[in-house]
């Protein structure tokens, strides 16, 4: 269980990124961040997962954090395998390298999240989804009871960012605590239990399917977005979240369908 | 007619599954450093046997032996029947052995210095005389050439002015710390350029009929001038150094992630890049101390060992170190066997060197495309 009191930090003396922030995040709970860029999310990230000493506050975890920051460095060719031991690197005696108790570790990890068999891969020659699922079972290695993942779903194709998100999901129905940050709020809605919304000036906390709607996002990001949540057939829950052309798409498709079948556009 | 359907190798590899895979991948590595110590082993023999006063192999193996059975006090035990003359156990003991050791000593600690820094800089490019050690050392060796010192005021000198500009850089990089690597890079190209300078300014200023000529051999490289003395005193600073980054190599796989990914693994970056620049530090020094510079074997030997064996460090540390042993050892015989006359071995390393590394730079290119 994390769990953060009175938290709160800034850069030398700029403003406050946060302040005074409570939070618990329970195992089993999905609490997803969003915010616009350079709001201070990861800052926040880092602090839950002490790897930042914050200004104000305390963030502490029972049972050990692990941190999946946001892959931007894809070129190494380590194996999968060398990779996800690294996980381990806080264990691993200073002089020494892994031994065999880490290597089994870094097996285990791997099968949990369905990697095993790219275990000899080079990391550069993934696909960005395949990336992030490595980069998890780095986090898992040490079997920690919280997840922190810094925009998982960040430059992945649709197909990847489904898979990521139903293995974060996966691991919450374990027993994991998670912490995320998103740039998209159906994510939040698909997956998330609690939510946090890091507006320019407030801070606001509660739970995902209350706090995530358009209203409140389109105060966050200061531009009109539309939020449904539909039931879907089988019982699923799709959610819809829109509209960034505020109509001229629309306008734009009638347009080139005038221009294919008249040549001409009247107005 | 049927179609006789044979499994590929590939697949059938696949079929076998990752942690046979994974062990079978363990077991190339080590065979490949089994194969490095034993062609290191050959050129070693050689290199006591070949010269202008040749020493046949067997009785350069059986001197070797008896300064081996002497040393530890076994030749009480073990009588070796002395086969040989005294010329040539002279040779070997007094001149080979001394060259050689300090060649394989010098190529391994560079090549081993360069896979250090091309991982903890993020940086294929970089080599020892980045981080300004190498000139540094130069300055002080021209310095102590110019004063009139001897070979020991000459080490000395090289060596403490190269631990100098590695603190210089180190106190430089503390100026932006919120971009460590270019910093330390940036200050490293400032100090080089600084006692580059120097050193052209003492090469100006040097009296042209005694003390130049002694310098511009000197700044060349050069392993002619190794003797028991030398040896041992660049040993110390090497032996300590290849230590610290064996220690460590798993440790430099993690920190080549970059610092982010290695703060979230625990590690402290920063302190870890220290501990490291000081390691290479010490054994650069110590290299340009007692054989001069000796350019390009830190930039393609570990070039040439990822290119062989992969990227991680685990291997890739002891692999340079016998490759660049190897290497040094065998441009140092060509450089004595040439010719009437020696070449010195920076020369001959520049040589070889840079046509190598284009070619090293082609044959990776169309392996991995895009990963050039």
């Amino acid at each position: 269980m994390l769990e953060a009191r009175g938290l709160g930090h800034r850069y030398g003396a700029g403003s406050w990124l946060f302040r005074d922030l409570d939070l618990t995040v329970a195992g089993g709970e999905v609490l997803a961040v969003l915010g616009p860029n350079a709001r201070g999310k990861t800052t926040l990230l880092t602090c839950l997962a002490g790897l930042r000493r914050p200004k104000e506050g305390t963030a502490r975890c029972e049972g050990g954090v692990g941190y999946v920051p946001q892959s931007h460095d894809s070129q190494h060719r380590f194996a999968v395998l060398d990779m996800v031991a690294m996980g381990r690197a806080r264990l691993v005696r200073s002089w020494t390298s892994p031994g065999a108790q880490d290597l089994e570790a870094a097996w285990k990890a791997m099968a949990r999240v369905g990697i095993d068999d790219l275990a000899e891969r080079p990391y550069a020659a993934l696909s960005g989804g395949q990336r992030q699922l490595v980069l998890i079972a780095r986090a898992l290695v040490c079997d920690p009871s919280v997840l922190i993942l810094d925009e998982p779903c960040a430059a992945l194709d649709l197909r990847n960012q489904r898979a990521v998100l139903l293995m974060v999901d996966d691991l919450s129905r374990e027993g994991i605590g998670i912490v995320m940050t998103t740039h998209d709020p159906g994510h939040a809605l698909s997956i998330a239990t609690q939510a946090i919304l890091m507006d320019a000036e407030t801070i606001s906390c509660g739970r995902a399917c209350e706090l995530v709607n358009g209203q409140t996002l389109t105060e966050l990001y200061r531009t009109p977005i539309h939020a449904t949540t539909v039931m879907a057939p089988f019982g699923e829950r799709a959610v819809v979240v829109a509209d960034f052309g505020a109509g001229r798409g629309a306008a734009r498709t009638v347009q080139q369908l005038t221009h294919t079948e008249k040549g001409t556009v009247k107005s | 007619m049927t179609a006789l359907i044979t499994p590929n190798s590939s697949a059938s590899r696949r079929a076998e599954g990752p942690k046979a895979a994974q062990r079978r991948r363990a077991a190339r590595r080590r065979w490949a450093l089994v194969g490095l110590a034993a062609a290191l082993g050959v050129a070693f023999l050689v290199a006591l046997s070949v010269g202008r006063y040749s020493v046949p192999l067997n009785e350069a193996a059986r001197i070797l032996a008896a300064q081996g059975l002497e040393i530890t006090g076994l030749d009480s035990w073990f009588d070796l029947r002395r086969t040989w003359t005294d010329q040539e156990q002279t040779v070997i003991t007094l001149v080979r052995l001394p060259r050689s050791l300090m060649a394989v000593l010098a190529g391994g600690a560079l090549a081993v210095s360069g896979a250090a820094l091309q991982a903890l800089f993020r940086n294929p490019l970089v080599s020892p005389d980045v981080i300004g050690v190498s000139s540094a050392s130069s300055f002080g060796g021209v310095l102590a050439i110019a004063l009139g010192g001897g070979g020991l005021i000459l080490m000395g000198g090289a060596f403490a002015l190269g631990l100098a500009a590695a603190a210089l850089v180190m106190a430089m990089g503390r100026i932006r710390a919120s971009s460590p690597i270019l910093t330390i890079v940036l200050g490293g190209i400032v100090v080089s350029a600084f006692f580059n300078a120097l050193v052209s300014l003492v090469t100006y200023l040097a009296d042209p009929y005694t003390t130049l000529p002694s310098i511009t051999f000197w700044l060349m490289g050069s392993l002619a001038a190794a003797t028991w003395t030398k040896l041992w005193l660049a040993a110390v600073p090497i032996a300590i150094g290849l230590t610290v980054v064996m220690a460590l190599r798993w440790r430099i796989d993690v920190l080549s992630l970059g610092d982010e990914d290695s703060r979230a693994l625990g590690l402290n970056p920063t302190r870890l890049r220290w501990v490291l620049i000081v390691a290479v530090s010490m054994m650069t020094a110590a290299t340009v101390a007692s054989s001069g510079v000796i350019g390009w074997v830190g930039l393609v030997i570990p070039h040439l060992v990822r290119l062989m064996l992969g990227p991680d460090h685990r291997t890739l540390i002891p692999a340079s170190f016998l490759l660049g042993g190897t290497y040094l050892l065998v441009v140092d015989l060509l450089s004595r066997s040439m010719t009437a006359s020696e070449v010195p071995v920076g020369i001959l390393t520049a040589i070889l060197g840079a046509p190598f590394f284009v070619y090293l730079l082609i044959t990776q290119t169309r392996k991995d495309p895009d990963h050039a």
